[in-house]
């Protein structure tokens, strides 16, 4: 069965019929070729299907399509500003090389701008907490967590100054 | 060589940026819209032969397009692995699978394929299907499947369950052994089967085009794949073609062809239709590889001094229901064994590999090398605490030196930088303090530090002849493509690739474009990325295309300028004297090519490198650990990986690379097993109960490099690759047996088994 949602993804609204059965990632995925939604497992344990909706990260894949009717979805398509320049996460993800097989990237990178939004500093140790709901298996970690770091400074900096 | 310094520069991945931007395409993200959709019926038994199969109710589902069972696949046996073909057939892969199989030989073995219009389609077709079994017992360890009675699981392959068995021997082991006050240790040291859990599931899809079966492939090897698709279909080869886009992690279980033939045909027996097969993650872990649990049986006899004088190894290889990589796993193990210690006087080993009817383990990063490492350098400490010597001399006394030749592969050391490797480890964790410091610990926190050190090939040879192609082609500005048959799996391939073309051909880095994808009738041949090979072989062929690049880009400047192509030079984007005087810019020599009146030509340079050469890379991990000795859990406050992996061609990517490894090590040791139930079927199959490491069960990953210039790379550089997963799990056990003074001989070291073993050893 079909259902009208009408929600806004990256800055744009839309009205989308979708199975009442489908799931977020699904839709964005299908419907509107975000194809940076990877889908891991599709049981909510890899985190690879995070996007943001109304600024919280939530897995994708376990949150049904139509529960987004009237929400705001943000995916790592939406985060580029108009004149091309990265967000500070993406940016920080690349100088880092937080970056290898690229399938856990986008997920974490949206987990990164909910953190980096927060407007406050963060530990090493909340940092990993923070990020827990990804699996990654090339890079341990460690040069995301540079990343998420350098982002989170250098926003804090910006918007000091 | 104009770009020279090129090579040691840590530029960013090429790749990045459309991997953050979500640019960059994976398998499944390139399946058309309206593809069909197939699943996999799995047995649900684990040793047993499909007596009937009912598919009635399921074909008439609306919706349902087709449904095959085991009984209506083509009788043709194929082998999986992702190793070269062989031309001499002794040395070619066991083929014992078929596209489905009525002998059941584990627990989620193929036996149907439904494809259907959706997903929900096509599981519920699956469902709909009935199955009626022959059961047997199964044979879930090496101990049942090598029993007298065991029923062999492919008699047509070999009679008993032992795929393969093999012996090697140096010395007189029973002249040794005599010796006098010797100290003999003998240990059984077991690890367990772990998964790849690459984040990107299996996925393949497939459909016909231009009188081809195409399929599109998270693969690590698309040229090896139209190969076994050909064999398993019974095509010629030439009539398959692979696409491998992005990849999301590899590790191995992609050096393997999982369910692309099974999926190529379903799209033929649909006239064509494209087919898309996305395997769950669960089916990723219950049937596609894993790592092979190894068994060692370990005798060591050693002088008071530390002086290993001789060894006798037995090692067994639990297989799984198919032969996948085989044998070949365990039999780098035992070689392994050899090369990483020297023994005074005799060593022993042999080596089995046993079907069992549980999943087929196949390639993993380090290829049994985890295994032999975990036995290795688990004696090294067992001995060096009887005999209480240091950890560290005991291994200098004993393991490879300069100048060292494997007797039987004859591979030589023709770089050595594990001795600096070690002293480096040893300044980095402060170990001769920290040894100290926690020798006498009492209370139920307890800390230590441990090492271990390894070596590891590089390629394959001289088990196959190593081969690989490249082509350059001048674009009409004078910026060049490179074309590769190596893959791009998240390594860094591509932009280590593109630095080498650079220093190659002296055109900068980044007038060079690679073409990421891998599409088997454009791409030259490349066996793939295994073995951490291609940095190495794949570099021979770059260089040497560029060498022939450079070649036409003068003979061309020389015939348009009227002067003599030796004296020519490439500076920047500029063809300059021998005095340096700018004569020609690349750009305008390639309008010229392409467009002048005079004399066109379109200038591309292809080669193919055979590489009948191999090195030893070399590395340590330092890892110091807090233990909670009542909760049996094992906190890791560091880990240090020092590796020499010869000249770093991109020093940034190589340090992300280690850190990789040395996650996968840290999963390896403390926390994945998997785990089968006594019917054989996989009980944490799943990504919550499997428990690979997050970043809070991470420590601080420390890593550093000592750089030797290996005569043989062709930049200096040797394996890199997979070197960093193989110490860590040892280096840990160590530590734990420095904190606490319990040696535990199997993995990983979770805290059911250490809370039994404190207890047994009164520690708790």
């Amino acid at each position: 069965m079909l259902q009208i949602i009408h929600l806004t993804v990256n800055g744009r609204a839309q009205e989308l019929a979708v199975d009442i059965r489908a799931s977020l990632a699904d839709v964005l995925r299908r419907q509107l070729g975000l194809t940076s939604v990877k889908k891991g497992c599709e049981v909510g344990e890899c985190g690879a299907c995070t996007v943001l909706i109304d600024g919280r990260a939530v897995d994708s894949c376990l949150y049904l399509a139509v529960w987004a009717d009237g929400r705001e979805i943000l995916t790592v398509e939406g985060l580029r500003a108009g004149d091309g320049s990265l967000h500070p996460v993406q940016r920080a993800f690349i100088e880092k090389a937080a970056v290898q097989c690229g399938f856990c990237t986008p997920g974490i990178i949206m987990s990164a701008v909910e953190i980096v939004g927060a407007g406050r500093r963060y530990t090493r140790e909340e940092l990993r907490r923070e990020l827990s709901g990804h699996l990654c298996r090339c890079t341990g970690y460690e040069n995301i967590l540079d990343a998420v770091q350098q982002a989170v400074e250098q926003t804090l900096q910006q918007a000091s100054s | 060589m104009g770009e020279e310094s090129i090579i040691g520069k840590s530029v960013p991945r090429v790749d990045a940026l459309d991997k953050v931007t979500g640019a960059a395409r994976y398998t499944a993200d390139l399946c058309p819209p309206g593809a069909l959709v197939a699943r996999i019926l799995h047995s649900s038994i684990a040793n047993g032969r499909v007596k009937r199969i009912d598919t009635a109710a399921a074909a008439a589902m609306p919706g349902v397009e087709l449904v095959v069972t085991c009984f209506d696949v083509p009788d043709i046996a194929f082998p999986t692995a992702g190793h070269p073909w062989s031309v001499e057939s002794a040395h070619q892969d066991v083929a014992d699978r078929r596209l489905l199989n009525s002998r059941v030989r584990y627990f989620g073995d193929e036996i149907a394929a439904v494809v259907a219009v959706d997903e929900v389609t096509a599981e519920r077709a699956c469902r709909a299907i009935e199955v009626e079994y022959e059961e047997y017992p199964p044979c879930l360890t090496v101990e049942q499947a090598m029993a007298a009675d065991a029923m062999p699981l492919h008699p047509e392959i070999c009679p008993s369950n032992v795929l393969k068995e093999h012996s090697y021997s140096s010395g007189d082991l029973a002249a040794a052994q005599a010796e006098p006050g010797l100290l003999h240790l003998h240990r059984v040291y077991r690890t367990q089967p772990v998964q790849h859990c690459h984040i990107e599931p299996a996925v393949s899809f497939a459909y016909g085009e231009g009188g081809k079966i195409v399929v599109v492939s998270a693969t690590q090897i698309p040229h090896i794949m139209r190969r076994v698709v050909g064999q398993a279909l019974g095509l010629p080869w030439g009539q398959v073609r692979i696409i491998k886009p992005y990849l999301g992690g590899g590790f191995g279980n992609r050096q393997d062809v999982l369910y692309e033939p099974l999926n190529a045909y379903l799209s033929q027996r649909l006239n064509g239709r494209c087919v898309l097969l996305e395997a769950s993650r669960e089916e990723v872990f219950a049937c596609t590889r894993q790592r092979h649990a190894i068994t060692f049986s370990y005798h060591a006899w050693a002088r008071p001094d530390g002086t290993l004088v001789a060894r006798d190894i037995t090692a067994w290889s639990q297989q799984g229901g198919y032969a996948s990589h085989g044998h070949a796993i365990v039999a780098n193990a035992t070689t392994f064994l050899r090369d990483i210690y020297q023994d005074e006087q005799a060593l022993a080993t042999k080596a089995y590999t046993v079907y069992t009817n549980t999943g087929a383990g196949g390639a993993m990063r380090g290829y049994g090398i985890p295994q032999g490492c975990f036995a290795a350098d688990c004696m090294m400490d067992d001995l060096a605490q009887a005999l209480g010597l240091d950890p560290i001399l005991i291994r200098e006394k004993n393991m490879m030196r300069p100048g060292f030749v494997d007797p039987g592969t004859g591979i030589a050391c023709q770089s050595y930088g594990l001795a600096d490797c070690i002293r480096r480890g040893r300044e980095l964790s402060d170990w001769d303090r920290l040894r100290r410091a926690y020798a006498q610990q009492s209370g139920p926190l307890r800390r230590g530090i441990g090492m271990a050190i390894f070596t590891y090939k590089t390629g394959v040879y001289p088990i196959s002849l190593e081969t690989a192609s490249c082509r350059m082609v001048l674009n009409q500005d004078g910026t060049l493509q490179l074309h590769l048959g190596a893959t791009e799996i998240g390594q860094g391939g591509d932009t280590v690739f593109l630095q080498m073309a650079s220093a190659a051909t002296g055109i900068p880095f980044a007038d060079i474009h690679i073409v990421s994808t891998q599409d088997t009738d454009i791409a030259p041949f490349d066996t793939g990325a295994y073995a951490s090979r291609q940095t190495y072989v794949t570099g021979k062929a770059i260089k040497k295309t560029g060498g022939l690049l450079r070649e036409k880009l003068f003979a061309y400047a020389a015939r348009l300028l009227g002067c003599d192509a030796a004296q020519l030079q490439l500076c920047g984007r500029q063809i300059v004297s021998a005095a340096g005087e700018p004569l020609i810019s690349l750009a305008d020599l390639a309008q010229n090519a392409f467009y002048g009146l005079d004399y066109s030509e379109h200038i591309t340079a292809e080669a193919t490198s055979h590489c009948a050469d191999n090195t030893f890379a070399f590395g340590c991990c330092f890892a110091e650990i807090e233990v909670d000795l009542p909760l049996g859990r094992i906190r890791p406050l560091k880990v240090i990986n020092v590796h020499d992996s010869g000249v770093l061609i991109n020093p940034q990517l190589a340090e992300a690379q280690v850190h990789g490894g040395q996650s996968m090590g840290l999963g390896y040791a403390l926390s994945e097993e998997m785990l089968y139930d006594e019917k054989g079927r996989l009980r944490n199959g799943n990504l919550l109960d499997y428990k690979l490491p997050t970043a809070l069960d991470t420590p601080p990953l420390c890593v550093d490099f000592v750089q030797t210039v290996d005569p043989s790379g062709p930049f200096g550089n040797k394996a890199l690759g997979e070197p960093p997963a193989i110490p860590v799990a040892p280096a840990i056990r160590n530590a734990l047996l420095h904190a606490t003074g319990v040696a535990v001989d199997e993995l990983p070291l979770e805290p059911k088994r250490l809370v039994r073993l404190f207890q047994e050893r009164g520690l708790i």
